[in-house]
């Protein structure tokens, strides 16, 4: 039978604070730049010309079909051999842009495309341009549409942000892992870090959740 | 579990009996055959592996050449890994285990040791460039050492607050960090530092300074007192003339320093 020893891991709370906080705002950079990208790239992949098509193409299927480790590992690894040299801090906030971006690309470029055709040439016949056009009458009702799925994916980059611990990253992983090769309560260890990431997903998606209709998109009402 | 303990221990008592029958024939059965067995590592770099020629290469293989030499017999080298090494000298496989074999009390009661003829210490690398000379000199530095290992033990006791120690999950990111460049020192152990200096010259990487000492020592069959003092006869000698010395620096980039007897 364990023993259950949780007083040896909460004991080291400084540290466990430290690295929650640190992945929340590895997570808020992250989040803000990749949701950017991402709808660069779903504009990009719906509506630009056909050799940015192409590229953003081949930027999407190259990072949704390999694993985040591996493109974490080769931006801190691989990187330095062509002089790039990167602190594991800004190595994390670029691997995981880049894949928020590629997924989010896709998430964002179905509800572009999901605009009906009429809402768009009402706003040409009115005209505006097609700056303002995709800003104002595309965007706005396309990111509502698809809120909720980009709320799963940044959950799901923060989760998977526990692996930037592997090349020293600070975050919440990291000192879970250092607490217990100091004291071996592993379990308990990873047990307190399982239940902060559970309170910081909850959190992260209450937060988008409020954030999403009061400030990013407004309260567009929803085509039927 | 318990069973095979109780398994072990009378075979180690039937070996023992067995042995004092024998006990003191091993260096004249090695001189009548002109043939003496030694088992080393194979998958321990830089004491025991396979170079590109497919035969046994390292720190280890060179200290059983020098100890047939010194006998004028020839030598049979036999491959071992850590589990199989002490069973190998107990069931007389070898006469001698070269395998970066530290002494402790549980190895004492089934084998006896000589004395120490290599270093095996955890230490601070860096490139040439790089001043370091103890823990202080590592301030404002980056190290990077593999988390949870000895070497990070000892490393955190003694650095000032002021290092940036990287933590890395195995051998192989830690490594891979500094020779990336992505730490300015990498805190590890011999056999990790001296493989990562032999594939990696370009980084001039050198040793800096101990962590923590552990020395190997040759290990011969329990009772096997005239074979182990002609061994420490040719340690010692070897001690003297710098031929231990030299083969540090060639395999660990370090000279053995002070042994213990």
């Amino acid at each position: 039978m364990i023993s259950l020893d949780f007083g040896a891991v909460l004991a080291e709370w400084p540290q466990l604070l430290r690295g929650a906080a640190f992945t929340l705002g590895l997570t808020a950079v992250s989040a803000v730049l990749g949701v950017g990208l991402g709808v660069a790239c779903g504009w990009a992949r719906a509506w630009g010309p056909a050799w940015l098509r192409a590229m953003v193409g081949v930027y999407v299927e190259l990072i949704r079909n390999t694993p985040f480790i591996v493109q974490l590992f080769f931006i801190f690894f691989g990187l330095p051999s062509l002089g790039v040299k990167l602190n594991p801090e800004i190595a994390s906030v670029i691997a995981m842009v880049v894949n928020l971006g590629a997924y989010a690309a896709e998430i964002a470029r179905a509800g572009i495309e999901g605009t009906p055709r009429g809402q768009i040439e009402a706003a040409r016949s009115l005209a505006m341009s097609e700056a303002q056009v995709f800003l104002r009458v595309v965007l706005p009702p396309a990111l509502a549409r698809v809120w909720p799925a980009m709320t799963s994916q940044i959950v799901i980059v923060m989760l998977g942000s526990a692996v930037c611990g592997q090349i020293a990253a600070q975050e919440l992983s990291y000192f879970a892992n250092l607490i217990q090769s100091r004291n071996f309560r592993a379990f308990e260890s990873f047990i307190v870090a399982t239940a902060i990431y559970l309170a910081l997903s909850v959190l992260l998606r209450q937060t988008l959740n409020w954030l999403g209709p009061k400030w990013i998109f407004g309260r567009v009402p929803q085509s039927r | 579990m318990y069973r095979r303990t109780l398994l072990a221990a009378l075979g180690a008592a039937a070996l023992l009996t067995f042995g004092e029958a024998r006990a003191q024939a091993a260096l004249d059965e090695v001189m009548a055959k002109k043939l003496i067995t030694i088992a080393i590592p194979t998958d321990f770099p830089p004491y025991g592996f396979v170079g590109t020629d497919l035969k046994p290469q390292g720190l280890d293989i060179d200290m059983a050449n020098l100890i047939a030499a010194k006998l004028g017999v020839k030598v049979e080298l036999v491959p071992v890994t850590s589990a199989n090494r002490i069973p190998y000298l107990q069931t007389k496989k070898a006469d001698l285990v070269i395998s970066t074999l530290g002494k402790n009390p549980e190895r004492e009661k089934v084998i006896d040791f000589t004395a120490a003829y290599s270093p095996f210490f955890q230490a601070v690398f860096a490139a040439k460039g790089v001043a370091i000379k103890g823990a202080a000199d590592l301030a404002g530095k980056s190290v990077g050492v593999t988390r949870g290992a000895i070497e990070d033990m000892e490393l955190s006791k003694i650095v000032p607050a002021s290092v940036d120690v990287k933590r890395f999950e195995d051998n192989n990111a830690t490594v891979s960090a500094f020779v990336s460049g992505q730490v300015q020192a990498i805190a590890t152990g011999a056999s990790v530092a001296g493989n990562m200096m032999a594939r990696n010259p370009q980084l001039g990487t050198e040793f800096k300074f101990v962590l923590k000492d552990s020395p190997n020592f040759i290990g011969v069959a329990k009772g096997e007192d005239k074979l182990r003092l002609k061994v420490n006869e040719i340690i010692a000698a070897a001690k003297a003339s710098g031929e231990i010395d030299k083969m540090a620096v060639k395999w660990l980039g370090r000279p053995a320093g002070e042994l213990p007897n």
